[in-house]
């Protein structure tokens, strides 16, 4: 077990209501949430790994496969909806050749649809890596990701 | 004298429209200058609220004048560091002016000092007079004084559903127990909505004030905030409020030596639309799926590990130093009857200044979209407003003179919500904006009550059998009958208005789905299986930019020479007629289209 996530359970153990801060750490620690943690993080708090993966899956902040280098959000809230959303999902899948909410081959990009990310005077935006691009048309996209592209073979 | 300053909206709306370029402007000027009196100082500040005009930079002279830019890009930024910061000259033309109609109309209570303070400071936030409604409480007013003052201003909860917030204290106050909570409930998920958002990255402290206020009101010595993972800003400006409380024996045991203590967590939510709701988002910092439960027992009795709790939204909170500092009675002046204070809206959709705008309650929303939003962009026609997110509904033109009060409001079908505010023009298809809500809500929902759980799977079907022409003029009863039995068969909030927007949109906009039915004719030209996309040939320059934006291959066509769209290989992705500089691309959708698909055909 890696030490960092030892410490982890530590930290936490004893602490009422610990089971969701424990899942959020441990998915900024990996990524994502490995079996193997949750049957810890079960151990540890007491409950069956039964009851920690009911909770889990419940919430959509959580996942259980690892994610891409880079993470592209399209917003699909209500602004973001009536100004193209649509439009930019398409223009995603189109470039990546990959389905809106998957991981691409090679593992750099994963994309997925958020609810609302709260910046609706900018719509329609995405939130590429935690930074928000806003008033995006399909070739402003295009460009952003182009860009990640190249830097990414320049490296 | 003040220094003069140079202040940055870093809201998480200015940060995106590219602050952090212009405040790295004046930052490297400082640096440059270390050692040398460099003439202002430089600070962060929280949503100035012209959203539409960011980023937003404002120069405040010593003597207090302040100059107002907008769309501060880098370029803009080392000019007016050039010409107005260090050379003296303003530059006009870049200017809000002093009467601009966004922001002459509004009333700023709770948003009165975000944008004004820097809100990782909490001497900028003491210097206005904060935490002096926390003193004046501790030491000369009892419990139930405070709880008196709440109930005399009129304040409704803010979250949306409008309970009277000194009642709601009043309850808990009574609850027997030696332990008791205060919750803020800042998990803002309606889509469209960021008032909460905006509140907490630009003024944290009054919340925490608020929240201990309502502590000492009800007698409690802990307190959450559940706050949404997705505004990592808000969090951290919170975090550090947090601490800097700590520091100012604001927060923690025996406050200011009055004998109260009381302290605060942060708890993230972790993306559940229904942990909104009261008895979810308990459950949730308990650990557990957010899952809401039945009432009574109300989380007054028994709420947070079974001890009596009060929640608040984020607005409510903010408003309660306010009200304190002011008076109950005065407060009560502003506002409404029925609804007393303002109200903060978050503007956006089709509308030409958006942003957050904060409202005297009676305002018609008439005032709020064409006053203060300036009417439609492009000068589109006005279509409808939706208010209240996935719980809410669509209002017409006809009722844009209702006043944006709890109770008018909920009598047009739609409910004021927490405060989002989105415009709609007429390229918008009412029914898709249906089915855009019930398949959030549809998705949200936990699965407890059967209704709720199935019940909007099976309207989701049938809108988007609608919107894909294979609709039935039956559909429009089942619809109606299955949202009646969802709102009476739900436990909480989520289920019982889930079918609001659907509802509202049949009530208002019955014809759109008449036409998608019957005509199997989208009039916004949205529903993809109802649209055809068709180049216009004598417009078509020929450019190649359309084939080469397809991602099917369906536009052919030799350069120079009008393009062609093969339909059976268009996926109506868009992408073409973005990608078009010449319109020489057309959307076409009923009977039209038959018309000229037969007419270009036959060139």
């Amino acid at each position: 077990m890696d030490e960092r996530f030892k410490e982890l359970l530590e930290k936490w153990r004893g602490t009422s209501g610990s089971v969701i801060p424990l899942l959020q750490k441990t998915q900024a620690l990996y990524s994502y949430l490995p079996r193997d943690a949750m049957s810890e993080i079960a151990r540890a708090t007491g409950k069956s790994p039964a009851e920690i993966y009911g909770v889990a899956t419940f919430y959509s902040q959580f996942r259980f496969e690892p994610m891409g280098k880079h993470v592209v959000k399209v917003c699909h809230g209500t602004a973001c909806h009536v100004s193209g959303a649509e439009l930019l999902d398409e223009t995603l899948q189109s470039e990546l050749k990959t389905e809106v909410g998957r991981t691409t081959g090679d593992g750099m990009f994963t994309t997925e649809r958020v609810a609302c990310l709260g910046c609706c005077s900018l719509a329609p935006v995405v939130m590429i890596d935690n930074e928000v691009y806003g008033k995006l048309t399909g070739e402003k996209l295009k460009k952003i990701i182009r860009k990640i592209e190249k830097t990414e073979k320049e490296e | 004298m003040a220094a003069r300053k140079v202040i940055v909206g870093l809201g998480s709306c200015g940060i995106a429209a590219g602050a952090r370029d212009a405040y790295s402007v004046f930052e490297e000027s400082l640096k440059a200058k270390a050692g040398v009196s460099p003439g202002f100082l430089l600070e962060p500040t929280g949503c100035i609220g012209a959203c539409h005009r960011e980023p937003l930079v404002e120069v405040r002279e010593d003597d207090g004048t302040t100059y107002l830019y907008s769309e501060v890009d880098k370029k803009r930024a080392k000019e007016i560091l050039e010409k107005h910061v260090l050379g003296g000259e303003v530059i006009e033309d870049w200017l809000l002016p002093d009467d601009y109609p966004y922001f002459s109309k509004q009333k700023k209570i709770v948003l009165a000092h975000s944008g004004l303070i820097d809100p990782e400071s909490i001497d900028d936030y003491i210097e206005i007079g904060g935490y002096e409604a926390l003193k004046h409480v501790l030491f000369e007013m009892e419990p139930e004084a405070v709880i008196e003052e709440i109930r005399i201003s009129g304040l409704r909860g803010r979250g949306g559903a409008g309970f009277p917030t000194g009642l709601k204290w009043g309850f808990a106050r009574k609850s027997e127990g030696d332990k008791k909570y205060i919750v803020c409930n800042a998990d803002e998920g309606d889509p469209g909505a960021f008032m909460d958002r905006s509140v907490l990255e630009g003024d944290p402290h009054a919340v925490i004030e608020g929240m201990l206020i309502a502590a000492y009101a009800i007698g409690s010595d802990e307190g959450y905030i559940y706050v949404r993972a997705e505004y990592p800003l808000a969090i951290k400006r919170l975090e550090i409020a947090i601490d800097q409380a700590h520091r100012h024996n604001l927060l923690g045991s025996d406050i200011m030596g009055s004998g109260f203590s009381f302290d605060i967590h942060i708890k993230e939510g972790a993306g559940a639309f229904v942990c909104g709701e009261e008895t979810a988002l308990m459950a949730s910092i308990e650990g557990k799926r957010g899952m809401p439960r039945l009432r009574p027992p109300f989380p007054a009795e028994s709420g947070l590990w079974g001890k009596p709790t009060n929640i608040n939204n984020v607005e409510t909170l903010a408003n309660v130093p306010a009200i304190i500092r002011m008076g109950g009675s005065k407060y009560a002046r502003i506002g409404t009857e029925k609804s007393k204070g303002t109200k903060v809206f978050a503007l956006a959709g089709k509308i030409k200044r958006g942003g957050m705008v904060e409202v005297p309650m009676g305002m018609t929303l008439r005032e709020v979209i064409f006053d203060i939003g300036g009417g439609i962009k492009e000068d589109k026609k006005f279509k409808a407003v939706q208010l209240g997110g996935p719980s809410g509904g669509c209002l017409p033109e006809s009722l844009l003179d209702t006043p944006v009060d709890y109770d008018s409001l909920v009598a047009t079908g739609a409910i004021m919500g927490s405060g989002g505010m989105v415009v709609m023009d007429e390229t918008t298809c009412m029914v898709d904006v249906a089915k855009f809500f019930l398949s959030f809500t549809q998705s949200e929902s936990c699965g407890k009550c059967t209704f709720c759980r199935i019940g909007t799977k099976r309207m989701l079907e049938i809108l988007e059998r609608i919107t894909e022409g294979r609709g039935r003029m039956e559909d429009i009863d089942e619809l109606e009958e299955l949202a009646a039995k969802i709102k009476v068969t739900s436990l909480c909030g989520l289920g019982q208005t889930a079918p609001n927007p659907v509802l509202t949109t049949l009530k208002y906009f019955r014809e759109e789905y008449i036409e998608h039915i019957v005509n199997k004719r989208c009039p916004a030209k949205k529903c993809k299986a109802l649209i055809r996309y068709r180049v216009i040939a004598d417009a078509c320059t020929g450019c190649t930019l359309c084939a080469k934006a397809c991602p099917t291959g369906a536009v052919t066509g030799k350069r120079k020479e009008p393009h062609f769209i093969n339909q059976d290989a268009c996926i109506k992705c868009g992408l073409c007629f973005e990608a078009c500089r010449f319109d020489a691309i057309e959307i076409t959708t009923g009977k039209e289209e038959v018309a000229s698909t037969s007419l270009s055909k036959g060139r």
